[in-house]
């Protein structure tokens, strides 16, 4: 292999369209496509008496308006509960468009189909809708009590609840662990919700091909394969006459992993239906109120430790507010539940969690899924017990931390993937050593005093985590070169930004000796891969990435048997540099892999001139021999599939800085130490870890979800739901340790999610170093800390 | 059907006709009308900048502006910014910066970047994150872009 293009920063492939404006979003395609529009709920729980479509009959360009009752057969059923789970007891997903009862503010009530979406709005303002008011059923703990149910048949709100119990080394309960602990410490920890928002919202684009009878659907989708099964399926269509394709995708970060959304089932049926192109784009009131969102936790904690700061018992109580349906399962509360442990070996640990239905948007995974909670129920408690020993809080969790030599260490726990939760590799006590030296750890005291002595306030803090990626089931890829020498790469899962279409080729190019610009990529297009799994939980690069380094290695294998044959030598002798297979050593007499593509197709019918040489009187074939050995073609598949997760880790420290009077927050500093093994594209990586800390700087200081005691959430506009801009965002400091996984081939992890888990904790950390004021809950705004020096006064 | 109006833009130097309602937002006009997709809508409320455009050279949220407001003004898009001899030092900056992932936003960071650097060839730090202050990106969280943004000006500096 003399092609070493794995591990360079080169720059992205998708870029060269993306910059001139010719990327292929969704609502760029099909401009010939009616529009869709939908009458969605402004009550967050109702009855539905009546709809009044009478007024909005006359308008011009309306082309049908479709309620409940309009739908057929399956279209009519609820939408499917994605990731059953034992726990949950009491699962709901809602109907494509509300059946009798209305569950949150935002929920489909009706469909209008017009010629453009401006009519189409025009039609939804004129359909009235007669609504019973319900109890609206808001605020966890108030939803946990069951005063108020939001499904009738789910008695105290409670979806799922689940124990999961691992006892001390010793065999001993949490109970008994804690009743002996030395140190006992009891709190309360908040965590808000936020969301996925990318600035892309959710869209649909559907065209039946009545004549051949076949569907194809362009969705914004984390998941295409997965879409065009669950269409096929409600449809009644046969799974071939189905394609679903997700084009270039402006950001996903977990909310376009959920599916089929009620468009994604109505659109293609309406397009079906009417016998023309149906298009629908989300506009931004639309995706705050009716896709998903996540965070929302109510913690409580009880942990026994000993001198050194050693947990010797975790019990961990955890309210998960799901919203009003729960398509996705008990992933985020399982998560939570799971990873909370990081890196560390504690003693006895308990956690239970119940997850609560509550009238408001659904919750499903946002980058990080559930693991920020959960990372900020630990390393809180890490800087709890610290405080209270009177420790360095990097001492009391380099005393918690597993040993380089402890892998593969087994948590006791089942994790997300319904796998042991074993940690494959790491090196946390060296990760904390680089973090400690980025960030200067050891000298912030003096830092500290001598801002004091300005009058200024400053304070640091620091959050570890580890995260379980590259989940199973598993992921495939195709790889194909042609006559003309080129290399067609497939996979069926999406990209929404991570550059896919440059990484997998350069560990194309790597595998097989061709050059990178040889090498071109598809992602999400089910024409080409129809069997994947989808883009989420950072496992793109690792599943991804080792089923195309497998595929290629068949190819490769392929190649060199055609060539040695051609060649006559020993395929064992023979190398591929830039394209040419050859002897090694001996680059001069080789056969490209373009003639050897010719040859793996022995052809009765040439072509080309090329192809010449793979007909039957070329003299290139053995007569004693059939022509056909293999399959024909240059081009091999296969599939990785893993038996467990692999664990990347990291670590963050922060600096703030709390102004005395105003309380305004300002980051000063933020590092981040960040062990995905072996980096196929730092550029990529670094830029992943940047755009993660950015969400988690927004969840930690600026985002969230203000619902009202109605269920009204008023912030539902860029204007009043702060993201951060380029002016809220701090500089961020990186250093890469790469400890391989000895899970896949390429001893890769995944990487994007890391950035976003550890920052509430971390600025939670700096904020209370700086202030002397235990911070519980977060997000955290000035107005708050504000409220809190007061009520510390 | 409401009153139509018959108007002429000009876009990326190009006389362009178009029959609108008065209500068709500039961003739909470029988009649906002119099929100029570059220019994109993340908010539709002019806080996200997505569908920034130079407007008589002047960063602009086509998605505040009616189509017909519009009417006889020179309009820039994303599809506008390259010259004949490739993408524009701004636009070849920023994927050589690693200034993009999901590429949504990027159009109207584009537009801003180019007009800031028109303004000020040199902008210093500071210049650059008041510049782009009015631009939301979801992915990158902003650091490469600020370097984009300096990478283009010396790319600028180098070609003049």
């Amino acid at each position: 292999m003399t092609t070493k293009l794995f591990g360079e920063p080169i720059p992205r492939r998708e870029d060269e369209r993306l910059v001139l404006g010719q990327g292929r979003y969704l609502d760029d395609l099909g401009r010939q496509a009616v529009a869709a529009a939908f009458v969605r709920s402004p009550h967050a729980h109702a009855r539905i008496r009546d709809i009044d479509v009478s007024r909005a009959l006359d308008v011009e360009g309306l082309i049908a308006i479709y309620t409940w009752e309009d739908l057929p057969g399956l279209v009519a059923e609820p939408l499917p509960l994605l990731i059953p789970h034992p726990a949950l007891t009491h699962g709901r997903t809602a109907y494509p468009l509300a059946k009798e009862i209305v569950r949150h503010v935002g929920e489909p009530i009706v469909m209008v189909v017009a010629t453009d979406r401006y009519v189409a709005e025009d039609v939804c303002g004129l359909i009235d809708v007669d609504y019973e008011f319900l109890k609206p059923v808001v605020g966890l703990e108030e939803a946990a009590q069951g005063v108020h149910l939001v499904h009738e048949d789910v008695p105290g709100n409670l979806g799922a609840h689940l124990v999961q119990e691992v006892p001390a080394r010793d065999g001993r309960s949490v109970a008994e662990a804690l009743e002996s602990a030395p140190h006992v410490l009891e709190f309360r920890l908040d965590i808000e919700r936020s969301a996925s928002m990318p600035l892309e919202g959710r869209g649909v684009y559907a065209r039946w091909d009545a004549d051949d009878r076949s569907l194809r659907v362009y969705s914004s989708t984390q998941t295409s394969t997965s879409v065009r099964m669950a269409l096929a399926a409600k449809l009644g269509l046969p799974l071939p006459q189905v394609e679903v394709i997700a084009p270039d995708v402006g950001g996903g970060f977990g909310v376009k992993i959920v599916h089929p959304w009620p468009e994604e089932i109505l659109v293609p049926w309406a397009a079906i239906t009417l016998g023309r192109e149906v298009k629908w784009a989300e506009d931004r009131r639309e995706h705050f109120i009716s896709s998903a969102h996540e965070r929302g936790q109510v913690q409580h904690i009880k942990v026994g430790f000993d001198e050194q700061g050693r947990v010797l018992a975790l019990d961990v109580d955890i309210l998960h507010d799901h919203g009003a349906y729960t398509p996705y399962g008990i992933i985020v509360p399982i998560i939570t539940a799971t990873q909370l442990l990081g890196p560390y070996k504690i003693g006895a640990y308990r956690v239970v969690f119940s997850s609560i239905y509550t009238n408001t948007v659904q919750v499903t995974p946002y980058r990080g899924a559930g693991r920020p909670q959960g990372v900020f129920a630990m390393e809180r408690t890490m800087d709890r017990i610290a405080a209270h020993l009177g420790l360095d809080r990097t001492d009391v969790r380099a005393a918690n931390f597993i040993g380089p030599d402890e892998f593969p260490y087994d948590q006791g726990l089942i994790f997300q993937d319904g796998r042991p939760l074993i940690y494959d590799s790491g090196d946390y006590p060296e990760s904390l050593r680089m973090l400690k030296e980025l960030i200067g750890w050891d000298d912030f005291p003096a830092m500290k005093q001598a801002a004091a002595e300005e009058g200024r306030r400053i304070g640091i803090g620091v959050g570890c985590y580890v995260e379980g990626t590259g989940v199973g089931p598993y992921e495939g890829g195709h790889v194909q070169i042609t006559s003309d020498g080129r290399v067609h790469v497939s996979t069926g899962l999406t990209s929404q930004g991570q550059g896919h279409e440059t990484v997998f080729a350069q560990i194309a190019a790597t595998e097989l000796g061709v050059p990178f610009e040889k090498v071109s990529v598809v992602t999400g297009d089910t024409r080409r891969f129809g069997y994947a799994v989808g883009t989420f939980a950072s496992r793109a690069a690792v599943m991804s990435g080792n089923a195309i380094a497998l595929a290629c290695r068949r190819v490769r294998e392929k190649a060199l048997k055609i060539a040695a044959d051609a060649l006559e030598a020993d395929p064992r002798d023979l190398e591929i540099t830039d394209g040419v297979v050859h002897v090694v050593g001996a680059p001069a007499a080789g056969i490209p892999l373009a003639t050897v593509a010719v040859l793996s197709n022995p052809l009765r019918y040439a072509f080309d001139e090329e192809a010449q040489r793979a007909t039957q009187f070329a003299g290139t074939a053995d007569p004693d021999k059939a022509p056909l050995e293999d399959e024909p073609g240059l081009e091999g598949k296969d599939y990785y599939s893993p038996i467990r997760s692999t664990f990347a880790s990291g670590m963050h420290a922060a600096i703030v800085e709390t102004d005395p009077d105003t309380a305004e927050i300002r980051i000063l500093r933020y590092a981040v130490v960040h062990d995905c093994g072996r980096l196929i594209n730092p550029m990529i990586v670094e830029g992943q870890i940047h755009g993660g800390v950015a969400q988690g700087v927004g969840g930690a200081l600026y985002e969230k979800m203000a619902y009202d005691e109605h269920g009204q959430l008023l912030n539902a506009s860029f204007m009043d739901f702060l993201m951060p801009y380029v002016t809220e965002v701090p500089h961020i400091e990186t250093a890469h340790l790469e400890t391989p996984s000895p899970l896949n081939p390429l001893g890769i992890k995944g990487a994007g999610e890391a950035g976003v888990i550890p920052v509430s904790s971390v600025i939670a950390g700096a904020i209370e170093d700086a202030e002397g004021i235990p911070i519980m809950r977060m997000p955290i705004s000035p107005s708050d800390l504000y409220d809190l020096r007061r009520a510390t006064d | 059907m409401p009153d139509l109006h018959e108007i002429s833009l000009i876009v990326n130097g190009v006389v362009r006709e178009v029959t609108v309602p008065a209500r068709r937002l500039l961003s739909d006009c470029l988009r649906h009308d002119l099929g100029l997709t570059g220019t994109h809508v993340g908010c539709e409320h002019g806080v996200c900048g997505a569908c920034t455009i130079l407007l008589d050279g002047e960063p602009a949220r086509s998605c505040l502006t009616l189509a017909v407001t519009a009417a006889g003004h020179e309009i820039t898009t994303v599809e506008g910014l390259a010259g004949d001899d490739g993408p524009s030092a701004v636009q070849r900056a920023f994927r050589e910066c690693h200034g993009l992932q999901c590429g949504f936003c990027t159009p109207g960071f584009l537009c801003t970047a180019t007009a800031l650097l028109r303004e000020n060839p040199a902008p210093t730090d500071e210049e650059v994150v008041e510049g782009l202050s009015g631009n939301l990106c979801r992915c990158t969280g902003y650091q490469n872009i600020v370097k984009s943004v300096h990478r283009a000006a010396e790319l600028l500096a180098e070609e003049s």
